[in-house]
């Protein structure tokens, strides 16, 4: 499984994260936009971001979210309804909304802010587990 | 389910099928909530016709139960009865039902005469067919007159096509026939979902306490499911007009196809909301995990849990049926709503029950609930502590559409009757009615289901039988009319209002019967004493059954309002109203329609719905003070075993709270003292509430009242001038 893990100490506030992901997942430069977040810590930390934990899947009546074969979390659009059950559930408040986009988003671990982040308090990582390598999807 | 429906099976009902009539109509589009249209269906000439929805219906009796009302208020003269043509039953679901934002927005609102009390009734019900019907084109569905035959209404809201079908071949039963259809009208299994199905039983047309079932297409257990219309027989008048099914199917729910005017208000109040029920209803009331089972075990240790016709409100067997051996039979980890968004969830379902009794024995069913009236009304009050007969009952009194409430306090009075030799094995044709008895309860609704025997007296509702039982076998009114639990015709939901005065007038004092939508005070003023004096009491009986009358105006649940609180509720001022959600509720409202309401203009709307059904009440000949007169049973002991139940409670009230030394006394005369004093604090509140509520001491709303309301239309001024 990979996800986007942090180093929240090495954060330096610069937001350069939003404005790639941002523009990566929206097409935007809004950084409301973006499906990573930093914030001022108070709720969930500095660095928001989903882990991937999947609590989501269940909570969605219309089985709109699921998890690929590589164990990100990715949301089907079209049987979306708009219910946001998943915004209110997600356990670290990653499941994002914006009024202008018509269903959640959420982070695909696509990796392109890690790759931008100046001081590597974001990157990729890769679990291997034992689900995984019976699906076949690693070795 | 074991029964197996082939392409070809549905293929054969549908060739059977006669089209008596069919128009194509062009679906309204949304605009703040409204579709600003009705449709009107006559099934004695099949006529089809789309009304107007005017602004001054919208500003007067908002939607839901209001417009409900309305129609039917235009529709019968005080001498229609329940069974005439002239009857209707009017399906509205609000402006505010089917957002998918906010938990509790998919209800529907159902209104008729009802054949048990004789006046209007109105049920509250989840399920899809309100929102789809509104998507549709349709604010409401109103349908008069009565069909030569066995018909289905079909409504396509992508085609745009409305049709009356004769349907000889399909069941009547609920759990067969909402699968025929949705199997039917659903091109794929994607498509089912899309499909929503109104229906009843074959009990509903033997007995007076039918129901109607609102179905809702299960995605992960791929079977419809149904909620249920249950109080006041509306699927006995739906079987009386032979339809078999009303059938909506739409296409395409989104979050935005109400149109309202503040999207984003909503979606922010939804959020808010969702993570609420996420952070704290596992800590609260765990209507996620057991729905609202959980009260079974909560009333037991409260005294309040209806034991054998209401008589006790405890039992040391209640664990065999509390929430802890519900939760070992039904399927967890779903997101159990009834519409779209509802995290609340509260909706539960056993999966793969293997029946053991009647028409359907050794099939495996899925089972909608069981909810905490079910269980206490054909278990507790029954005296019947068996979990198994408790999903048994539940399910065949959904399928066969009889209301497990009206049932319950029914045969509970039943086996009082029995135990107390009003009733004997000759009259019930040897049903042996004793508490506790299970085989002879389900065999009593098995009997329904066929329209034989004894069910033919048990499925007219206490108050019929009261009657007949005085009239034919010369039974003692005074003691029927003390244990029989109904009040204005209908039967009592699930509470021992014995110790709660609040309550006592929560249940007799409500415009359809003693049904608890209105108010729950018991709490409040029983266990938290909050609400001491009259005024408190009478304050809270004019404030909750206004609040709770609005979620029937918009199409709304009640349970996400108090069955989960805000962190920091009960530091507010008045928890009880849970003031921050008041305030969610009014900012849904303005979002949607544009309006700018606020709390107190919410509890004006539905002041004026509240007392126009008050007057629509006395248009039929009811809504006076007599009416609000509620049987001894719920005020206080009749029995002088129930009496002895509580002697340490009572003996002590007499000394504190009467001022009267209970030494000495017989039981007889300490039981005639106690009732002296519980009746007169019962008419002190009467009077007190009535004042609150703008009433004359008859009960009946003043011209003034109705002015400053704004309902003093020349028809309602003309009923209401008679009495005054």
């Amino acid at each position: 499984m990979q996800f986007v893990d942090k180093n929240e100490e090495l954060c330096t506030k610069c937001h350069l994260c939003e404005d790639v992901c941002a523009a990566a997942i929206n097409k935007s430069d809004d950084r409301e936009k973006s499906a990573i977040r930093i914030d001022d810590g108070k709720n969930i930390g500095i660095i928001n971001v989903c882990n991937q934990c999947g609590e989501c899947i269940e909570v969605c009546s219309e089985q709109a979210i699921f998890k690929a074969t590589n164990g990100v979390i990715l949301i089907n659009k079209s049987k979306c309804i708009g219910c946001l059950v998943c915004v209110g559930y997600c356990p670290s408040l990653s499941m994002i909304f914006h009024e202008e986009i018509s269903v959640p988003f959420k982070c695909i671990a696509c990796g392109k802010c890690t790759k931008e982040c100046p001081t590597e308090a974001i990157y990729l990582k890769e679990i291997i587990n034992e689900g995984q390598v019976a699906a076949g999807v690693v070795e | 389910m074991s029964c197996v429906l082939t392409a070809e099976k549905v293929q054969k009902l549908k060739a059977a099928r006669k089209v008596l009539k069919e128009i194509k109509y062009e679906p309204a589009k949304l605009e703040k909530g409204y579709a600003n249209k009705t449709l009107y269906i006559n099934l004695s000439d099949n006529s089809i016709v789309s009304k107007d929805v005017t602004e001054k219906m919208k500003d007067v009796f908002i939607g839901g139960k209001g417009f409900g009302l309305w129609y039917l208020w235009n529709a019968v003269a005080p001498s229609t009865k329940w069974n005439d043509p002239e009857n209707e039953i009017v399906i509205s679901p609000g402006p505010v039902g089917g957002i998918t934002q906010y938990p509790g927005a998919g209800k529907s609102l159902v209104v008729s005469l009802s054949p048990t009390t004789g006046s209007v009734v109105d049920s509250n019900v989840g399920g899809h067919f309100g929102p789809l019907l509104k998507f549709s084109g349709w604010d409401a569905l109103e349908i008069q007159g009565k069909a030569d035959q066995e018909v289905i209404v079909f409504i396509d809201g992508n085609k745009g096509t409305i049709s009356i079908e004769e349907a000889p071949l399909e069941a009547v039963d609920t759990h067969l026939i909402i699968e025929e259809l949705t199997e039917m009208y659903a091109e794929s299994e994607e498509d089912k979902r899309n499909i929503s199905v109104v229906s009843s039983g074959t009990a509903a047309q033997n007995s007076l306490i039918g129901l109607l079932n609102f179905s809702f297409y299960d995605k992960r257990r791929k079977s419809p499911r149904v909620k249920q219309a249950g109080r006041g027989g509306i699927g006995t008048v739906f079987r009386d007009k032979n339809i078999k099914a009303v059938v909506v199917k739409f296409n395409g729910v989104k979050g935005d196809l109400n149109n309202p005017v503040d999207l984003k208000k909503i979606q922010e109040l939804g959020i808010k909301l969702h993570k609420e029920i996420h952070d704290f209803d596992a800590i609260q009331t765990q209507k996620r995990e057991v729905g609202t089972a959980n009260l079974v075990e909560i009333m037991n240790d409260y005294d309040l849990l209806p034991v054998n016709n209401f008589k006790y409100g405890y039992h040391p067997e209640t664990w065999k049926i509390d929430s802890k051996q519900i939760k070992k039979k039904v399927t967890q980890n779903m997101p159990d709503g009834c519409w779209y968004g509802c995290s609340m969830a509260c909706a539960k379902a056993v999966d793969g029950f293997e029946l053991k009794t009647g028409p359907y024995k050794g099939h495996k069913v899925l089972i909608d609930g069981p909810e905490y009236e079910t269980v206490a009304a054909v278990g507790s009050n029954l005296g019947i502590f068996d979990l198994e007969h408790i999903l048994e009952c539940n399910f065949y009194c959904d399928t066969y559409g009889v209301d497990t409430i009206s049932l319950g306090t029914t045969t509970a009075f039943l086996m009082e009757c029995y135990e107390s030799n009003i009733l004997n094995k000759e009259i019930t044709g040897g049903l042996e009615l004793t508490f506790g008895n299970k085989d002879a309860a389900m065999e009593l609704l098995h009997q329904m289901s066929r329209g034989e025997g004894f069910s033919k007296i048990a499925g007219q509702g206490v108050r019929k039988i009261k009657e007949l039982l005085v009239k034919e076998y010369g039974a003692d009114s005074h003691f029927l009319n003390d244990i029989g639990m109904e009040n204005k015709g209908m039967e009592y939901s699930q509470y021992i209002s014995k110790e709660s005065l609040a309550q006592q007038g929560g249940y007799a004092m409500t415009n359809k019967g003693p049904q608890h939508d209105e108010a729950w005070l018991i709490f409040m003023d029983m266990v938290n004493n909050q609400i001491p004096s009259f005024e408190d009491k009478a304050e809270a009986l004019h404030y909750f059954p206004m609040f709770r009358t609005w979620f029937g105006l918009m199409g709304l649940c009640k349970l996400p309002w108090n069955d989960i609180e805000p962190a920091d509720n009960r530091q507010t001022s008045e928890p009880a109203k849970v003031p921050e959600h008041v305030q969610n509720y009014v900012e849904l409202f303005n979002s949607v329609t544009g309006k700018t309401i606020d709390k107190k203009e919410l509890i004006v709307q539905s002041e004026r719905v509240y007392n126009f059904q008050r007057i629509f009440n006395i248009k039929m000949g009811f809504g006076q003070s007599l009416h609000d007169n509620p049987p001894y049973r719920s005020v206080g002991p009749v029995t002088v075993e129930e009496y002895l139940s509580r002697q340490d409670r009572y003996d002590q009230q007499m000394k504190e709270l009467i001022g009267v030394d209970p030494e000495g006394k017989t039981i007889e005369e300490k039981m005639q003292i106690t009732r002296k004093y519980r009746e007169d604090q019962y008419d002190e509140l009467r009077q007190t509430v009535y004042k609150r509520r703008g009433w004359t001491e008859n009960g009946i709303p003043t011209l003034e009242h109705i002015k400053n309301l704004g309902i003093d239309f020349p028809e309602v001024v003309e009923v209401l001038k008679k009495h005054l």
